[in-house]
């Protein structure tokens, strides 16, 4: 790759603009600073309002505000009926929730964290995901199952697991994670809208920081499609892929490699489940290049099926490299702060898979 | 004037379809008197009591004494027409009947050990029960001829739960139960042919052929549930939807013996109770689950006490009215904010576990033998009926022939309806959603699904 006067040109310019855009990413119109948290709150607030069914179940969401404080000040402002604190039983609560939808109403039910969840996955998958199918559409599921999910800090192997690549494996589930608080706000309020059951993956370390949220974010009918990708950064010489916590990691990776003349796309999910699969073969029919990146586990994970679906499909011949996918290290979380670090990609490890794949 | 009165009556026997066996004129008064009936206000209290060949019966509420033997008639109308020579004014409209008494959990008062039945209720109870045995076995016998594959619970043995809950409950009310679901399938409004259609995986069939033996659904019915155990907490969940909604309604959750170990049920008891859910949690003790016996499997077989804190009830589960009065007290207790509450129905399966299941490696044949010869539920049913001349026996035989013919005609369609079409397979993934295309088993095969 010949790096052109243009680009080194660009890439001065693009370090001034990386220090000015360090803490935020900011959008054409200027506006409001809103963390992940709050715009989540936003959500369950002004969809809580909007229609009676929706109802809020879960551990610690009434009165202790929500065990992250997503949902604080609901239960002040919608009562019992609406925000309803769970005894600590996953799958009771989880049947209770999914009955509640079967029978006409919206409930959204939160696990602590997704680690809890196995505990209630049969009626997350036998329940609700296969239930439309099974009475040839008699019987709708609109559910929405939220929480946290991946790794937190110092949280250790049993709570630091991420299940996306589990949850979308199941046909009768959208799968839904964002990254930032345009994402949150807009695509809870899609997935509380939907008539079928949603898994909603959230990130515990991203639910303080604060994002520019447009205008037009702030509304009350703002929504982001389910099963949409987004370009998060344009790029023309690598496809960076990711969802979550790991698409700041890549645009990250992105501002450091573009001051050496490497400009990377990055594209953000924000939906596993369906997969946006045009856009991340649109994108790497352009650059010829794809990593993609995420904290879950390698082996069947979120990554091997973009690569998968990439080898099927016509981006195939325009590669001019294997995809490479970057991924948490194959073991369970250990708990020392240095072990942890260094068992989840860092920006180090995503600049080097892409230098590896341009070949420079 | 015999003429006369001869001639007019068997004319209104053609019409009517009834045999004509009156001669005398005194005969021809009584058999015309039937007809005047209908339009008359009253009948004359002379003919009335010529009318009664038994003793007379408390008066149906809310009919005139007279018209009472003929109104309980038209109420039969779901009863195939019955052209026996007995008339409808013979039989006794209604009776109250002793029933066993329930042992109770946590309650001062229980059921009444008394249950009114009418003529109407009997013949309707019977029906059910019958039209169930009669697709249970069509089902069984389609299965062996390899029509039906797969799963196939069947219920024979058990109709008086399915019936007695259904009597007691509304039409609004809700359903939910495990995969032995045939019967409330059936009660629940879901025709023969369509549950037989499920069985044999044709388009005919109330699932469209998708969902099969433990997946058939109705309005206000769940299904059918494979996971043992599911079931109860969404039982739970379809109880809050009716107090969220304030609906006045109620949820019944049915479980077997088998699942009554399932841990979710003890967290749905606890988050039902605290939340005071008007849902009745109704364990189906038939004595095994698959080829354990209870007592191999339950540290305490008292499944209606397993609610601990949650007031329970102990019923004859082959008594139909046992059944229904039982559900009808839990309801009323639902209805007025003090639920939930646990009942278990002792009932007993004929067939074994499943159609894999021979079932006499964990039991024996007489102890089936026992049960169908001394505690068969249609047979009990039969027996109050007609032992209380609440119908004739020659009627139930018309009523069982119609039932059988029925079930054959529903099998025989069953068993005729076509597949399902193949672009179908992947439609009904999603509810309300925009077309998406759905990957077959190579990447070339690009499948079509609609909500």
């Amino acid at each position: 790759m010949a790096l052109s006067v243009n680009s080194l040109l660009r890439s001065g310019r693009n370090a001034v603009l990386v220090l000015r855009r360090r803490a935020f990413h900011r959008s054409a119109q200027a506006a409001v600073q809103v963390t992940v948290r709050d715009a989540l709150n936003q959500a369950l607030d002004e969809e809580l309002e909007r229609d009676e069914r929706v109802f809020l179940l879960g551990e610690e969401v009434a009165q202790y505000d929500g065990a992250y404080k997503v949902s604080r000040g609901l239960w002040k402002k919608y009562g019992d009926k609406r925000v309803i604190d769970t005894p600590i039983s996953e799958m009771g609560f989880t049947g209770i929730a999914v009955g509640a939808a079967m029978a006409g109403l919206r409930p959204i039910c939160e696990f602590m964290t997704f680690n809890f969840s196995m505990q209630a996955i049969d009626q997350v998958i036998n329940s609700a995901a296969k239930t439309c199918y099974m009475s040839a559409g008699l019987q709708a599921v609109p559910i929405v199952f939220r929480g946290p999910n991946g790794a937190s800090a110092g949280v250790a192997a049993q709570h630091s697991q991420c299940f996306a690549a589990w949850y979308a494996h199941c046909p009768g589930l959208k799968v839904v994670s964002p990254w930032n608080s345009e994402d949150a706000k807009g695509l809870l309020k899609s997935a509380i809208r939907d008539d079928n059951p949603v898994v909603f993956l959230e990130n515990e370390l991203m639910y303080g920081v604060p994002f520019e949220m447009s205008d037009e974010a702030q509304s009350k009918d703002f929504t982001v499609p389910i099963g949409k990708a987004k370009v998060e950064r344009q790029g023309s010489h690598v496809t960076l892929v990711s969802h979550s916590r790991y698409v700041s990691h890549c645009l990250d990776a992105a501002n450091v490699l573009a001051k050496e003349g490497i400009e990377c796309e990055v594209l953000n999910l924000r939906t596993i489940r369906p997969m946006d699969v045009e856009s991340i073969e649109a994108s790497v029919m352009k650059t010829n290049h794809l990593v993609t990146v995420e904290g879950g586990w390698p082996q069947f994970g979120v990554g091997a099926e973009i690569c998968a679906r990439i080898m099927e499909g016509p981006a195939f011949n325009y590669l001019d490299a294997p995809a490479i996918r970057v991924t948490g290290v194959d073991i369970p979380m250990p708990y020392a702060k240095i072990l942890e670090d260094n068992s989840l990609p860092q920006i180090k490890d995503i600049i080097f898979s892409i230098k590896k794949t341009l070949n420079v | 004037m015999q003429n006369m009165l001869s001639l007019l009556y068997s004319a209104l026997c053609r019409l009517t379809g009834r045999a004509a066996g009156a001669q005398t004129v005194s005969e021809l008064l009584i058999g015309l008197s039937e007809y005047a009936s209908l339009t008359l206000p009253a009948v004359p209290p002379d003919l009335a009591q010529t009318q009664r060949l038994t003793p007379k019966a408390p008066p149906v509420v809310g009919a005139k004494a007279g018209a009472a033997p003929l109104a309980s008639a038209s109420l039969a109308a779901p009863v195939a027409r019955v052209t026996a020579s007995r008339t409808y004014s013979d039989f006794t409209p209604q009776v109250t009947l002793d029933i066993k008494k329930c042992e109770l959990h946590l309650l001062e008062e229980g059921p009444s050990a008394k249950a009114e039945l009418t003529r109407e209720q009997g013949l309707r109870y019977y029906r059910t029960m019958q039209t169930v045995r009669r697709m249970e076995l069509k089902a069984d016998q389609l299965y062996k001829q390899k029509i039906i594959r797969g799963f196939c619970h069947l219920y024979d043995g058990q109709e008086a739960c399915a019936a007695g809950v259904e009597a007691a409950i509304n039409p609004t009310d809700h359903l939910i139960t495990a995969y032995r679901a045939h019967a409330y399938t059936y009660t629940r409004g879901v025709s023969v042919k369509q549950v037989l259609c499920e069985l044999t995986g044709r388009r005919g069939g109330v699932s469209k052929g998708k969902g099969g033996s433990m997946h058939m659904y109705a309005p206000r019915f769940y299904g059918g549930n494979g996971i043992v155990g599911a079931q109860v907490p969404l039982g739970a969940g379809i109880a809050l939807a009716c107090q969220y909604q304030g609906n006045n309604q109620l949820c019944v959750t049915l479980y077997g013996d088998g699942a009554a170990n399932q841990g979710q049920l003890f967290e749905t008891f606890n988050m039902a109770a605290l939340w005071k859910l008007p849902c009745i949690f109704i364990c189906e003790n038939n004595q095994y689950g698959m080829g354990t016996s209870a007592e191999r499997a339950s540290a305490s077989t008292d499944y209606y006490k397993r609610g601990d804190y949650i007031p329970g009830i102990r019923v004859d589960g082959m008594d139909v009215l046992c059944v229904r009065e039982a559900v009808k007290f839990a309801a009323d207790l639902c209805r007025a904010g003090k639920g939930p509450i646990v009942l278990e129905l002792q009932t007993y399966r004929y067939h074994g576990h499943s159609m894999s299941d021979p079932g006499v490696s964990y039991r024996s044949r007489e102890e089936i033998q026992e049960v169908r010869s001394k505690n068969d539920p249609i047979a009990l049913l039969k027996e109050q009926m007609l032992s209380n001349n609440m119908a004739s026996a020659e009627e139930l035989k018309e009523m069982d022939v119609a039932i059988r013919k029925e079930v054959e005609e529903a099998a025989q369609f069953a068993t005729a309806d076509s597949e399902p079409p193949l672009d179908d397979m992947c439609n009904h993934i999603f509810k309300n959603d925009p077309p998406l295309e759905v990957r077959g088993t190579n990447p070339w095969s690009v499948l079509k699904s609609v909500s």
